[in-house]
């Protein structure tokens, strides 16, 4: 791999004026935009304010409509992700664009020129994996990573083309704060080959952390720039969203209440090869407080949300208890009349129908306990009613009186289907990852429900890998890692370091392992 | 059994595997890339009708293998240009493909209906051919079989080991990455849906051509759906579309052999045996994979590329 030029007058890339409309919607107007070689530029901004679009046309999935794009001081039309690429420009996409059914090496074969054949790329993935301290298995396939391991998959394919300009796309997103401090090394490292790159996120400190100078975008507007270094996260969330963030307001000192949900002793067999199973996971808590459950994706938090749901019924010596009512052999409608309610990790297609409009979706989850339900026959004025309640207390942004809810962004989305819930008052709520890949307004907005929840007196589960949420709200932490789950540990009595640890199973002082 | 009706038996098995297998395969290939085309049983019976009609005409079994290879590749590109240029449902645009296909076959073939031609040329090499047993059966079948089995191992090494081929996978499984890295998703499943209907066309034209000397109207008689199937049951891997076609193609010789010799059993019951068999047999091979890693992850899905 070449070492690259150092630094020049001329920015790597410079686009300028660029505007793109789709329609009548101005999703980028007229936004500037420099990116030097061996220096890290923040393109920051919520949800829908345009950065996606912007990071598209520089890698030639969309063509500006208006505006001129410069790379090296040459003005370029890059009208595919080939063109892009042949011009020194990789991307490493928020959702990964893998392919599951291929394997690793399959997968980094897709992008690279023909001619190469499969045995010489084995060895380059290996080089690569090497000088960037990325471990790859070539021959695995892609279905069976974590999450960590396919955002390395996606970097290496990146690299192996030898770019000189690198897009990230939100790369912490997934990863635990040792993996993130792993990808900043190598992301330093890349830095100091002269590479350029294109950092994209909405975690602050992140930015402040690792770059030079950030774009800040708004309503697809470029509302200023800025040296993130020489700001605080509260002053960059500011520009970000135009208005100051408000702070969690924690519900202080409370006495704590009743045992809300009790779970005992769940075990279960994984059913699928890779799959993780339970083991004799217990857990409890009381009206009042939000327990958090940290943990890499794929640890079993997924199996463990739905044996609490009911959406899978745990045998053996299990035992779950929800407000008093014993709950193991319940399904989930027989718990949510309990007092429980559930939020599921993803959005679109398992917390809601994306094709249903949002009182359909509303009458899905609360037909037994809301009352819209008559005779067997659905009562949608109710549900209408409903529907609105939560779109009003939780300022859920929209088209249209009642639209479908793949039209809405991830975070008002995201705000629905929680409030949806909240607003049944629930006794027990459990929801899993509920900010992943939402606006930083949206998810102050969400935490704050979930901290007033928990001040009503409800017990609040929070599964999240996200360890800044988890100490923003929780008041005590267990991690679940290989289907077991620690105890938990006061917030206030712990770290984060010695959480992240538990999640890379390893004891503090240790090197982590690799989870699969 | 003696040897020669024992060879006789195998040579009408391998006779009667020989359409199923040719259009499963282009099948496989379309739905590799993610697209599910059940005009397959149109396909086919256009390439019967037009091959049939094209060797006639010309007297040569070749022209008319070609005449059939391109009429499947027409009724594909009718298909292909609604399903991926317009993004129009392929479940419907399929089952609309077949009874167009079925219906059309009929319309033009109606003046060949009745008529007769000779039988496609089988090779013939001396020594070699006349060898007992397996002579005719390795030395002595017509094009069409050796045709077939060259386009198995050649798809079977597209798919397997070519960067085109990893390429078509990969739009099968996630056209949307597939779109993000810049790999053109419409075009790869447009060539894919061609290759599908040249081979369900080269099909056709063996069934008119080689296996029976005549055209009839619906002569495909279904072939095209068990094709379908074959190519879910093999799960989606070449070499095994050639096992199951070979064995349907053989319970329906043999039930036809038991049938001749009067068991005693219902004769519906008994032309029901081929398909039983094929779908236990190609159960009990699928049931050892709990996943069936190559089963097309986006296999029906429309793709439109953001703009």
């Amino acid at each position: 791999m070449d070492v690259l030029n150092g630094q020049t007058s001329i920015p790597l890339l410079s686009m300028r004026g660029i505007v793109k409309r789709f329609g009548a919607f101005t999703a980028n107007d007229h936004i500037d935009l420099d990116a030097r070689s061996g220096e890290a530029h923040a393109l920051i901004g919520e949800n829908g304010a345009g950065k996606s679009t912007l990071v598209k046309m520089i890698y030639g999935l969309l063509q500006p409509t208006e505006g001129t794009i410069a790379v090296a001081g040459e003005e370029v039309r890059l009208a595919s992700p080939r063109e892009a690429r042949a011009r020194g420009i990789g991307m490493v996409f928020q959702h990964f664009s893998l392919f599951d059914n291929l394997t690793v090496a399959e997968n980094i074969a897709l992008v690279l020129p023909p001619r190469e054949g499969m045995a010489g790329l084995r060895a380059r993935i290996a080089a690569v994996s090497e000088r960037y301290g990325m471990p790859l298995e070539p021959d695995r396939e892609v279905w069976s990573l974590s999450a960590g391991e396919r955002q390395r998959i996606e970097i290496a394919r990146c690299l192996l083309a030898d770019p000189r300009l690198i897009i990230l796309d939100e790369p912490t997103s997934v990863l635990t704060p040792q993996e993130s401090l792993r990808l900043f090394e190598t992301l330093d490292r890349l830095k100091g080959e002269g590479r350029a790159l294109l950092y994209i996120s909405h975690k602050l400190e992140e930015v402040r952390r690792l770059c030079e100078s950030a774009t800040i975008l708004r309503l697809g507007k470029k509302v200023g720039g800025c040296d993130p270094r020489a700001e605080s996260p509260r002053s960059l969330a500011a520009l970000m969203v135009g208005a100051q963030i408000a702070e969690i307001r924690a519900p202080g000192e409370r006495a704590p209440g009743p045992e809300r949900i009790v779970v005992e002793n769940v075990s279960i067999l994984s059913g699928e090869i890779h799959g993780v199973g339970l083991d004799h996971v217990s857990l409890s808590a009381r009206g009042g407080e939000v327990v958090g459950i940290a943990g890499i994706a794929g640890n079993g938090q997924a199996e463990f949300f739905e044996i609490l749901s009911g959406e899978r019924l745990a045998g053996g010596d299990a035992f779950i208890r929800i407000d008093g009512v014993p709950c193991g052999a319940l399904d989930i409608t027989r718990r949510r009349l309990a007092g429980a309610a559930f939020v599921p990790e993803e959005r679109n297609g398992h917390a809601a129908a994306p094709e249903f409009s949002l009182s359909e979706n509303l009458v899905l989850s609360r037909h037994a306990t809301a009352g819209i339900v008559r005779r067997g026959l659905i009562d949608y004025d109710r549900a209408r009613q409903l529907a609105q309640a939560v779109i009003a207390a939780f300022d859920v942004r929209k088209a249209g009186p009642d639209p479908a809810a793949r039209t809405l962004s991830g975070g008002n989305l995201q705000k629905f289907v929680i409030g949806r819930e909240i607003l049944s008052q629930p006794g027990v709520l459990v929801v899993n990852q509920p900010t992943w890949g939402v606006d930083a307004a949206a998810c102050a907005a969400i935490r704050q429900a979930l901290v007033d929840l928990a001040a009503r007196g409800a017990a609040v589960l929070l599964i999240s890998q996200d360890l800044d949420e988890l100490f923003e709200i929780c008041d005590r932490i267990a991690v679940m890692r290989q289907g077991r789950l620690s105890a938990p540990l006061a917030v206030r009595g712990t770290t984060r370091e010695e959480i992240g640890l538990l999640m890379a199973g390893a004891a503090p002082g240790e090197t982590p392992s690799h989870a699969h | 059994m003696s040897p020669q009706v024992f060879e006789l038996v195998l040579l009408t098995i391998v006779t009667a595997s020989m359409p199923l297998m040719i259009a499963a395969l282009g099948e496989l290939v379309a739905e590799r890339a993610g697209v599910l085309n059940l005009g397959v049983e149109g396909m086919m019976i256009m390439g019967a009708a037009i091959g049939f009609a094209a060797a006639y005409l010309s007297g040569s079994p070749f022209i008319g293998a070609l005449a059939g290879i391109a009429a499947g590749m027409a009724m594909a590109a009718l298909f292909g240009l609604l399903t991926i240029g317009l993004a129009i449902n392929q479940v419907a645009a399929g089952l609309a493909l077949t009874i167009f296909g079925v219906g059309l076959s009929g319309l033009l073939g109606s003046d060949f209906v009745g008529l007769k031609r000779e039988g496609s040329p089988h090779l013939y090499v001396p020594g070699l051919s006349d060898l007992p047993l397996i002579g005719k059966l390795v030395f002595g079948e017509d094009g069409f079989v050796y045709a077939g089995f060259l386009l198995v191992a050649l798809a079977a090494l597209f798919l397997g080991r070519s960067r085109a081929g990893l390429a078509l996978r990969a739009v099968g499984d996630n056209p949307h990455s597939a779109h993000a890295l810049g790999l053109p998703v419409r075009r790869t499943r447009f060539l894919a849906v061609l290759f599908g209907g040249a081979c369900a066309g080269l099909a056709g034209a063996y069934l008119s051509l080689a296996y029976t000397p005549f055209w009839s109207p619906g002569m495909t008689a279904g072939r095209g759906w068990i094709a379908l199937a074959l190519v879910v049951f093999a799960s989606w891997r070449p070499w095994r579309v050639v096992l199951g076609a070979l064995l349907f193609g053989g319970a329906t010789v043999l039930q036809l052999h038991a049938q001749a010799a009067s068991l005693g059993l219902p004769g519906q019951l008994m032309s029901a045996v081929p398909y039983l068999a094929t779908i236990l047999a190609l159960m009990a091979l699928s049931a050892g994979t709990r996943r069936n890693a190559a089963a097309p992850a986006a296999l029906g899905q429309t793709f439109v590329a953001p703009r």
